[in-house]
């Protein structure tokens, strides 16, 4: 993307320095990397704000994303229409949280969000079927599955509704060893 | 501002809004959960929105007016939106839970804000600004309406806000008040504060944007008011310069990042072989960093002045190749071997002058010398130290092993860096290896094996695996002293092979042994990751005894070449005397002129420092050669041939046998770790030893981000890196110091060669800071020295330091035995809560006991649990029924709960809460302010 036109004021790359965890050479390729995602549909000048979006089609065939069992789940979690559908803010928005400079509070709320997908703010037993069998590709027998998220609420479930919690689960996930080094795309 | 379109809005974000902010404030979970419950009881409360709505629609209607200025600024309907949302969400949960408590409340409060404002007069004051900007901020604070807003207030409303409120009614609208100053203020701050943390709140990126937009706006707007008179230049001034401050900072920060290499590389490698593998290339970076820095010191303080200020080669006869060797100093073996030129150059310790200081700078190499030596290693004590404490913040705080095992595989197992097919296929494969482990253990079904078989074979792989660490510590020995032997021959008659013998048996070392403790290791049949940590262990074990057998060894050599030097000194003396003695009694003078030999001819002794330097050069050499040739040969070859070979072979090459190479995570982190001890050892003896090393890393990184890409294939078990990046700082700790030792050793007690090197004709090497403290500093800080360096002081300070040792450690065992006491209590709390809670059958032994003890009572359920209700509502009731918000219903819990536990028969376990508590299912989903509110303050056991 080497033209020379200017993709955002400096204001505009100021307040997304302010809000993400992006540099601002980091939020230019964010931009490229968006716009290779639809040629048609993103304009390469976002001085004032146009208003597209990109299906969830496209985005989780980003080399990123492609491999990762729970793509559909991250971006829809991101878009604010929660059809997976995102604006360049919500795009810049996932990759910030996702980036290996955010803070373990933020990422323990979006992997939340993400492993929660009936979306009624409780990981119940359902979700984590899900999350076990996109994890396994459904390799585990049923009866597998059904001891593995019974040991799994188990042992996080805090106050003992049989279904995590945000509190559950943050309490649960801060103490991973593995959740900050894992819990991180680099783009 | 059209109201329908606003409408749809509503809707729409109820529809989805619920994931919005799925925490806004400190009260996650009760608003969450309240949320959730709203949400589901949407649509019975329809009709009640559109009523809402149409409120929300006159509080709309005031909007534009009320912040004219923020319309011109952005783009209309993303802001009232975002208004909208937050409101629409927080109006949802305020409203079904207080609505009814709330409105008498606000009713008051409005009247009075109204009264306030008409008293104001202004309708867009100052104040009506800070509301506007304080409710933005999410903490749910009043929305006002202006002229009959009266029931839209929300009922929270902070009391220093409404204070503040009040004291403006009093000053006059224009000029500002002190507390009015102070209010706003304290607001521009909070609301830096607010910029500074904005992205760290969990919110939508639109609605971030625009409070951060507010916020600018607001401080920009209200920062240059304050302060008065002179005051205010004063603090314009100094918000400018905080301003660009802040814009320096960040471009410095981009600066940074933007210096930070190979980021793309990493990054792919990640993508393709998850992060262990790029833990390594990360390591490789960080140790790059390090190599730099240490090169700065060594170029900048040691080698560059030599060169610029000291005398050229060829001026001294350490500068300048003997006459012997002239003729093949030029020849690419014997530069090859750092003989010739190579030996007499800058690389080397012997090529430094003695001279106290030389040029016009007064420069003390000598000194600058030792305290390079010796501050690379300070230096890199403290940055290994301190990453280390930053690394070890970063992990968990520790939860036990095995507490959440199955939620952390659940939640935290999947990398997701992973971007390459294979890889994440192989990651699919060993997450479902490792669940079924995990639910092998928790079964605890163990195999019926035989554990004789399994113990003998652990013994055979450790007792095989010591005998080739001690087979491998004998050759590298006897390979010593055979070069010791071969030293002493002419340098024709040896061959090339019988030269680098020692750097070649101990690359060979290294390259053959951790693939046999690897195949031994099969034998034990460990858990991988157990596995790679023994593995780890043994090879560190290998290559420190070889490290330290080669020391040893070469301290026999070092020792052998003082004696020689001793005699050749005797010799260099005697003829100068001689010289002298002839001089004076032909001449019959005592003015003696200097001896007119050429440099190059004059008698010289050994100069075993820079012989030490040597072998340390060649060591590492043969290491990068070894290396190199192997990834070549072992992993690009081999991929060659099995790539393209294969459609002309007799079975599958790249299923089968040869298949491709991997790349091994712990034998390169180990080698680069002995890469770097072997660079501290031997950089005091060779300053060129580290910018050879920098160049080494980068080649590395290049080389080795090539070969992985092009022809490793990732692990079939794809571990983690976690908490290995400490694990590698802890080994690289433990060279450092290994090789701190042999270094300090030879600076305290050997003494320098007498003929080259920029301590020569001192006794020892750390005379030179003596000689500095007497001559160059004043003579008070002399004093000083010498009554630090006393006895009488030296042993008090390290008794000192041995009680300060204790007491630390004293006071840290304190808390751990605190933290474990902490942690017990809490697992019990947890038993305890969830037993009462879920109503099963006791996990806790203790608990069963106790519950074992209540005889009587559990023997008369409660006649509602004879029907067998529907299981949704088992559930609904199991998180419900002992909740209650504890100040509505504080006794009842109490005895909810006792009557729950009584009427446990622990050995039937009953699923449901007893009866009392039951409620209709169609209730049950009802909006029950109680039990949902109290919901939140359920988490910590009550007592």
């Amino acid at each position: 993307m080497g033209n020379k036109q200017t993709i955002f004021t400096d204001e505009q790359l100021d307040a997304y320095q302010d809000c993400t965890f992006f540099t601002r050479k980091e939020i230019l390729r964010l931009h490229g990397r968006y716009h290779e995602l639809a040629p048609h549909l993103v304009p390469m000048d976002y001085t004032n704000d146009p208003d597209c979006k990109v299906p969830l089609a496209l985005i989780v065939n980003m080399p990123e994303l492609k491999e990762n069992p729970f793509r559909n789940r991250i971006v829809e979690s991101f878009s604010e229409d929660g059809m997976g559908n995102l604006s360049f803010n919500e795009f810049v928005d996932m990759f910030s949280v996702l980036s290996e400079t955010a803070p373990r509070e933020l990422k323990a709320i979006y992997a939340f969000k993400i492993y929660d997908y009936n979306v009624d703010n409780y990981l119940c037993k359902e979700d984590l079927e899900k999350t076990l069998n996109k994890l396994t590709k459904e390799e585990l027998t049923p009866e597998e599955v059904v001891l593995v998220c019974e040991k799994a609420i188990e042992e996080a479930d805090l106050d003992g509704d049989n279904k995590l919690s945000y509190a559950d689960f943050e309490n649960m996930i801060t103490r991973a060893p593995d959740f900050l080094s894992t819990f991180h795309i680099r783009i | 501002m059209p109201p329908k379109r606003k409408d749809n809005v509503v809707i729409k974000v109820e529809d989805v809004g619920m994931d919005v902010d799925a925490v806004i404030d400190s009260g996650s979970e009760e608003e969450a959960r309240r949320r959730a419950k709203n949400r589901r009881v949407r649509p019975q409360r329809k009709a009640k929105r559109v009523s809402d709505d149409e409120e929300d629609e006159d509080e709309e209607d005031e909007e534009p007016r009320r912040k004219g200025r923020k319309k011109k600024a952005k783009p209309r309907d993303s802001d009232e939106e975002e208004e909208e949302d937050s409101r629409s969400v927080k109006s949802k949960s305020s409203r079904a839970s207080r609505r009814k408590a709330a409105k008498e409340e606000s009713e008051e409060e409005s009247e009075d804000d109204r009264q306030k404002k008409k008293k104001r007069g202004k309708g867009v004051s100052k104040q009506e600004k800070e509301e506007q900007n304080k409710e933005k901020k999410g903490q749910v604070k009043g929305k006002e309406g202006k002229d009959k807003g009266g029931e839209k207030d929300r009922k929270k409303k902070s009391g220093k806000f409404s204070s503040s409120s009040s004291s403006d009614s009093d000053s006059d609208d224009q000029s500002l008040s002190e507390g009015e100053i102070e209010a706003l203020k304290e607001q521009v701050e909070e609301k830096k504060k607010q910029i500074a943390t904005l992205r760290n709140k969990p919110w939508r990126i639109k609605r971030r944007l625009v409070i951060l937009k507010e916020a600018q706006d607001f401080v920009e707007k209200y920062e240059g008011a304050l302060g008065k008179g002179k005051g205010k230049r004063l603090y314009a001034f100094k918000v400018m310069m905080a301003k660009k401050w802040i814009k320096f900072k960040r471009d410095f920060e981009n600066f940074k990042t933007a210096c930070i290499p190979w980021e793309r590389k990493i990054k792919d490698v990640e993508s393709h072989f998850g992060s262990s593998v790029a833990s390594y290339f990360i390591f490789l970076r960080w140790m790059y960093g390090l190599n730099l820095v240490l090169f700065g010191f060594m170029f900048g303080l040691v080698i560059v002045p030599e060169l610029l200020m000291g005398l050229p080669y060829g001026s001294i006869p350490r500068k300048i190749v003997p006459r012997a060797e002239q003729d093949t100093a030029m020849d690419f073996s014997v530069l090859f071997d750092f003989r010739g030129y190579c030996k007499y150059s800058f690389l080397f310790y012997g090529y430094y002058n003695s001279e106290r200081t030389i040029g016009v700078l007064q420069f003390k190499l000598p000194l600058s010398y030792l305290l390079v030596g010796v501050g690379i290693f300070g230096y890199s004590l403290m940055v290994v130290i301190r990453t280390m404490a930053r690394n070890s913040n970063e992990g968990g705080d520790g939860a036990e092993e095995g507490e959440f095992t199955f939620s952390w595989k659940m939640f935290t197992s999947w990398d997701y860096l992973i971007g390459n097919p294979e890889t994440a296929d192989n990651k699919y494969a060993s997450i479902t290896t490792s669940f079924k482990e995990s639910i092998v253990d928790e079964q605890e079904s163990q195999k019926d094996e035989n554990i004789h078989l399994r113990r003998f074979l652990r013994v055979l792989a450790n007792f095989l695996i010591l005998c080739s660490l001690g087979g491998s510590g004998f050759l590298i020995y006897f390979v010593v002293k055979r070069s010791q032997e071969f030293s002493n021959m002419e340098n024709e008659d040896l061959s090339w092979l019988e030269k680098n013998e020692v750097e070649l048996v101990m690359s060979l070392l290294g390259l053959v042994c951790p693939p046999l403790f690897e195949t031994i290791a099969e034998l034990e049949d460990y858990h991988p990751r157990v596995a790679l940590k023994w593995q780890l262990g043994r090879i560190f074990a290998l290559f420190l005894g070889n490290l330290y057998t080669f020391l040893f060894a070469l301290f026999d050599e070092v020792t052998a070449k003082l004696e020689s030097e001793k005699a050749i000194k005797n010799a260099t003396e005697w003829a100068l005397n001689q010289y002298i003695a002839n001089y004076s009694s032909h001449y019959n003078t005592t003015n003696v002129p200097p001896q007119n030999v050429d440099p190059a001819d004059t008698l010289r002794g050994p100069c075993w420092e820079t012989a030490v330097g040597i072998e340390f050069v060649k060591l590492i050499v043969s290491d990068m050669q070894v290396t190199y040739l192997s990834i070549l040969i072992g992993d690009f070859i081999r991929a060659v041939l099995v790539r393209y070979l294969n459609y002309c072979w007799c079975w599958d090459l790249e299923a089968g046998f040869p298949s491709y190479g991997e790349f091994d995570i712990s034998g390169n982190v180990l080698g680069l770790i002995f890469n770097q001890g072997m660079i501290w050892m031997g950089a005091f003896y060779c300053p060129g030893l580290v910018g050879l090393n920098v160049l080494r890393l980068l080649v590395s990184m290049y080389y080795q981000c090539w070969a992985v890409m092009c022809c490793n294939v990732p692990h079939e078990r794809v571990f983690k890196a976690s908490g290995s990046n400490n694990f590698y700082m802890g080994l690289l700790l433990l060279v450092l110091f290994l090789s701190l030792l042999p270094v300090v050793y030879t600076i305290m007690t050997l003494s320098p060669s007498f003929d080259c090197g920029p301590f020569s004709g001192q006794e020892k090497m750390y005379d030179v800071v003596m000689e500095t403290i007497d001559k160059d500093l004043p003579s008070f800080i002399g004093n000083i020295f010498v009554y630090a360096t006393n006895p009488g002081l030296i042993m008090p300070a390290v008794l000192l330091m041995v009680l300060a040792i204790y007491y630390l450690n004293a006071v840290s065992k304190g808390y751990q035995q605190a933290n474990l006491d902490l942690k017990k209590k809490m697992k019990m709390a947890r038993d305890e809560e969830k037993n009462r809670r879920n109503n099963k059958d006791s996990t806790n032994q203790v608990m069963k006991d106790l519950e074992d003890l209540l005889p009587d009572k559990s023997l008369i359920p409660p006649p509602t649990e004879e029907e067998p209700p529907p299981p949704d509502v088992v559930i609904e009731k199991g998180s419900k029924s002992p909740k209650i918000k504890p100040g509505a219903a504080g006794k009842g819990v109490k005895l909810q709960k006792d009557v729950s536990l009584a009427a446990t028969n622990p050995r039937a376990p009953v699923n449901r809460a007893p009866g009392p508590r039951r409620a209709p299912p169609g209730n049950a989903r009802g909006p029950q302010p109680g039990p949902g509110r109290g919901r939140g303050r359920g988490g910590p056991p009550r007592q």
